[in-house]
């Protein structure tokens, strides 16, 4: 690790960068979440279940990405690596755009009973980015932390933040987005949102790695 | 001792006035005979002197009903869109085959299968505590000619096709006013119903849009099935949506139609003949409207 005093001076800036794309991730978690009924609807219905078998896997994919994220950030955390969740999680996202009517098809024909169905798959759609996005939470924590007695102040900023990102991910699509756009178009430009934000991420983090020794 | 006399004699008469009263107030009043939260909605089954109803709403009061029966003839129909769907008829006289998506109190069920007792209904209901309220407490029954599924509209239309079945006529009552399940208003909907019809098969729904839900609606109707037309009356929300694979027959063909059915339709109250005059075959929409598909479905936020 890099010793405290030079790196101060930079880090409250990596620090607005780190809660900005927490943010972002928060609300394309909720966006993608909301819209998965809507994609899942054609196929098995708008029943309760349907619900269901999305929040499940939503909420089991963030556990595994919490728990991995954290692990992640155990050794030499650093922005490169956070800003490639935020790319993985981009490229994780194309195959529910472009594969996903084949998926659902197929699972469809398969299995019978509409609430395995539709939790087979929103496993198939949605753990993988679900997941690598939940890796960012515990991972920025790691990135903002300094000191350990403040530790559970920047965690509830962070949370803050990001579940505030949450919101109005959710607001924004059930009350405009999906009034303006498809769904595959909402998908692909958070696609490119996300992509965005790690390359921004992998820029600033050489950037400051190649200052460092200076 | 005068005054409690004269009062004594007033007093039969002010009864006597309050009693009209009294006895009005008796009659109208609305009780609820049950009540349950179902998975989907409140389920409540209302009814005073006159007639029996069944509610998706919290209170007796305000909103829509769904489906109503008067007490001392069931066979008669409470609500205009019940008659504009039998209206339906003249089109299409004589289906074999019928698909109902949406339960209720079973009104349509009843119409259709007292009509045609011949014919093979299957309904399509959501809501299991639907089909239960409507068996305890509007008479709808399962026979070996009405069949009964609980299960998503969609769903059951998907693997209906794919198991090549055919309906002569396939009746969409899905909707209540507060809110329309958007995939089954999409175009992709629309093909999968498309599919179940055979050459001479009708698609009827019945709808609650307003405002640019109206056009959108009508503008993914007429993609999928091209010409299509709407049975709308004065004083009610509801349309009526007609698509069928054939032509609307000319007028002489639909007067005919209804002189010949008019005694099978009288003891429903409805008079064919009069209803002629609801059926709109010009757009009446906005034909440059956004189609509705799964993708781009903003059903209830267009109907605001």
């Amino acid at each position: 690790m890099s010793s405290a005093l030079p790196t101060s001076i930079t880090s409250s800036r990596q620090n607005i960068l780190v809660l900005c794309l927490a943010f972002i991730s928060g609300f394309i978690i909720m966006a993608i979440e909301l819209l998965g009924g809507r994609i899942l609807a054609p196929y098995f219905g708008s029943s309760i279940y349907v619900w269901g078998s999305i929040i499940t896997v939503f909420m089991l994919s963030l556990s595994i990405g919490y728990l991995t994220g954290g692990r992640l950030s155990l050794h030499n955390p650093r922005l490169t690596l956070y800003g490639s969740f935020f790319a993985t999680a981009a490229a994780l996202l194309f195959p529910l755009v472009f594969w996903g009517d084949a998926i659902m098809e197929a699972m469809f024909l398969r299995i019978e009973d509409p609430r395995y169905g539709s939790l087979v798959v929103s496993m198939l759609l949605f753990f993988l980015p679900t997941a690598v996005m939940g890796m960012i939470a515990p991972y920025s924590v790691r990135l903002l932390v300094m000191d350990h007695q403040r530790s559970g102040q920047i965690a509830g900023k962070l949370y803050f933040i990001s579940t505030l990102g949450s919101a109005l991910g959710t607001l924004a699509t059930s009350f405009y987005l999906v009034l303006w756009f498809e769904v595959n178009q909402i998908l692909l430009t958070m696609s490119v949102v996300l992509a965005l934000a790690g390359a921004l991420a992998i820029t600033v983090g050489r950037n400051s790695k190649a200052a460092a020794p200076v | 001792m005068p005054k409690i006399n004269s009062l004594l004699r007033i007093l039969p008469l002010c009864i006597a006035a309050l009693l009209p009263a009294a006895a009005q107030a008796q009659s109208g009043t609305l009780n609820t005979i049950h009540q349950e939260k179902s998975l989907y909605r409140n389920i409540l089954v209302t009814e005073d002197d006159v007639r029996r109803c069944m509610r998706f709403t919290i209170t007796e009061i305000g909103g829509q009903n769904q489906s109503c029966y008067f007490l001392d003839n069931p066979d008669k129909l409470v609500f205009p869109y019940a008659k504009m769907v039998l209206t339906s008829l003249l089109v299409q006289d004589n289906p074999q085959r019928i698909l109902i998506i949406g339960l209720g109190g079973g009104t349509l069920v009843h119409t259709y299968s007292t009509l045609f007792p011949q014919a093979e209904i299957i309904v399509s209901e959501i809501d299991e505590a639907v089909v239960s309220v409507a068996e305890e407490y509007f008479a709808y029954k399962s026979t070996d000619k009405i069949k009964t599924v609980t299960e998503d509209g969609r769903l059951y239309i998907k693997r209906a096709g794919l198991r090549n079945e055919k309906f002569d006529l396939v009746i969409l009552d899905a909707f209540n006013g507060d809110y329309i399940p958007e995939h089954l208003m999409s175009a992709e909907f629309f093909e999968e119903v498309k599919k179940l019809l055979p050459a001479n098969g009708m698609v009827v729904s019945n709808t609650f849009s307003s405002s640019r839900l109206y056009s959108a609606e009508s503008q993914t109707y007429a993609q999928v099935f091209g010409k299509i037309f709407n049975i709308r009356m004065a004083n009610t929300g509801n349309r009526i949506i007609v698509a069928s694979q054939q032509p609307l027959p000319d007028k002489a063909t639909l007067e005919q139609r209804a002189a010949a059915m008019g005694d099978r339709l009288a003891k429903f109250d409805v008079k064919p003949a009069e209803m002629i005059q609801y059926i709109k075959t010009e757009p009446d929409w906005d034909t440059k409207e956004r189609v509705l598909t799964d993708q781009y479905s903003p059903v209830n936020q267009l109907n605001n």
